[in-house]
């Protein structure tokens, strides 16, 4: 099942400035895959998942989506935002919009949806996620936990090939960690390809087919989560490991 | 949205100095010394006050018909003024505030140079510049030519109140946005404007009301507004206290008006959210 690259990055390099960000990257997703990417604050990792979806453009190497290079083409790009979903830290709801208008936004606009069939879509989506009923709230009105469960609705929606996300729980308080990881593990159970950058381990070990370590802007192990945790093959990865799953 | 504050300290009630009695006190005072000072300056001057000859030029009654005079008929070529002015006004500072924010490097160099040029360069000059020299070649009426110069000039402000408005949103709406592959049009249009617009809100009226008076340039090409029907006016009669006193207060209605019914916008809209 497990065979169809969906998301490939060669030899990637991005600066900010005279920054090296990103050296050298190389990193394949295959369909159905669940890649965790962990790392330091400032290892680039979130830079890299960004690169996916071209929030951030690279300036070295290539980054292959869904049979589509990310290049200037600006249509290039358009397209592989449509089959590629991304949740934030920072959720970045619409906050002028209801929880079920910030889910139809995306399939009526880009993708031309009816009204109907897109609001249909949007509170199937929202019941995945377990917050139907708060359809006609305002984010605002919303717990943390609550309005990242709905970017990820909102994110659903488009039914994309693939799911980005970027430290999804970092922001949240710690009670409202759990209900978010709920979903992504059904979300991960229900065959969806996903990378996420995270500090969860525990998420990791559950639902990771592959481990991504980074550090200082390069990919420094990849395995799978069980060779991962048990032993590490870098002694930056041991150092990395032992303080976050010291407590 | 925003977390509500508590006043600065120097608004918090309480000492005598900042009582509304003695608000009103001194507000007295100050209108009383100002007014006393015009009067008995006007006496020294031996000038003669003739309000009672004021009124017929804002109204008569005739055969129990309703006339309007001169002043309001002014009036009403100000308010058309304005109008107009603000619509284009708003365009062209939407248009100009994309174009700075674009990635275009043109785009970007023809809005800094329309910005520089306006800001930098007198109205009263820019007036004489499109009545003499490009009202002949569109062959625009004075009327228009008005309208364009004001609009012009307003254009340059409201584009940076816009801009202020679009770049105050965070980031992360944009990020949002594509990613949910709205395309840039799309993106401004249903994400980015929608919030970005109550925040221009209150400056831009301070756009209109700037508008309204400064409509008063078109009285140096000759459009009967109410200033320049202020000045024929004085020609003809000489009242040149009251009729001037008269026009300021009109203006001053106005624009007091417009003021106070955006701070009441302003308060309803706080209080939604």
């Amino acid at each position: 099942m497990k065979d169809n690259v969906v998301i490939e990055l060669e030899g990637v390099n991005k600066w900010f400035g005279d920054f090296h960000v990103l050296k050298d990257i190389d990193l394949k997703v295959r369909e159905r895959e669940r890649v965790v990417v962990c790392g330091p604050s400032g290892s680039g990792k979130s830079t890299v998942i960004r690169c996916i979806n071209r929030l951030e453009e690279h300036q070295e190497g290539r980054i292959v989506v869904d049979g589509q290079e990310l290049d200037d083409d600006t249509r290039n790009v358009a397209a592989v935002r449509r089959e590629v979903g991304m949740v934030f830290q920072q959720f970045n709801l619409f906050p002028h919009l209801t929880v079920i208008e910030n889910c139809m936004l995306g399939p009526t606009r880009a993708r031309g949806m009816s009204k109907a069939e897109a609001r249909d879509r949007a509170m199937e989506y929202l019941a995945r996620v377990r917050i139907p009923e708060q359809a006609e709230k305002y984010p605002g009105q919303l717990s943390g936990g609550q309005q990242q469960r709905v970017a990820i609705a909102r994110s659903l929606c488009m039914q994309p090939k693939v799911m980005l996300f970027d430290e999804p729980t970092s922001a949240l308080d710690p009670e409202m960690i759990k209900e978010v990881l709920d979903v992504m593990i059904d979300l991960a159970q229900s065959g969806m390809t996903m990378i996420v950058v995270t500090h969860e381990m525990g998420f990791a070990r559950t639902v990771a087919d592959q481990m991504v370590f980074m550090d200082e802007g390069r990919i420094v192990e990849t395995a799978p989560p069980e060779r991962f945790f048990a032993n590490p093959e870098s002694e930056r990865t041991k150092l990395f490991l032992s303080q976050i799953l010291s407590h | 949205m925003a977390a509500s504050r508590p006043p600065p300290t120097h608004l918090r009630r309480g000492r005598w100095w900042n009582a509304p009695w003695f608000d009103t006190l001194q507000f007295a005072v100050f209108t009383g010394a100002l007014l006393w000072l015009t009067v008995a300056g006007a006496m020294n001057m031996g000038y003669n006050w003739q309000w009672y000859r004021v009124p017929r030029f804002i109204y008569r009654v005739v055969d129990g018909e309703l006339i309007w005079g001169p002043l309001i008929k002014g009036l009403v070529v100000t308010l058309e003024i304005t109008a107009w002015s603000v619509v284009i006004t708003l365009a062209i500072g939407l248009v100009t505030a994309l174009l700075r924010l674009s990635n275009s490097f043109s785009g970007r160099i023809v809005a800094k140079v329309y910005l520089e040029a306006v800001r930098n360069t007198p109205l009263l000059i820019q007036i004489y510049l499109f009545y003499f020299v490009l009202g002949p070649i569109i062959g625009l009426d004075r009327f228009w030519v008005g309208v364009a110069c004001l609009s012009v000039f307003e254009g340059a402000f409201a584009c940076e109140v816009i801009r202020a408005g679009i770049l105050s949103v965070p980031r992360g709406q944009w990020e949002a946005s594509d990613g949910i592959g709205l395309g840039r049009v799309q993106g401004y249009r249903y994400v980015i404007l929608p919030q970005a617009v109550p925040l221009m809100l209150p400056p831009l009226t301070g756009l209109v009301i700037s508008l309204i008076k400064n409509s008063a340039i078109v009285s140096v090409i000759a459009v009967f507004d109410l200033t320049t029907e202020g000045r024929n006016i004085i020609a003809d009669t000489f009242l040149s206290f009251e009729i001037w006193m008269t026009v300021a207060a009109i203006y001053l209605v106005l624009t007091v008006t417009l003021s106070v019914f955006v701070s009441y916008l302003e308060h309803r809209v706080r209080a939604r959210e």
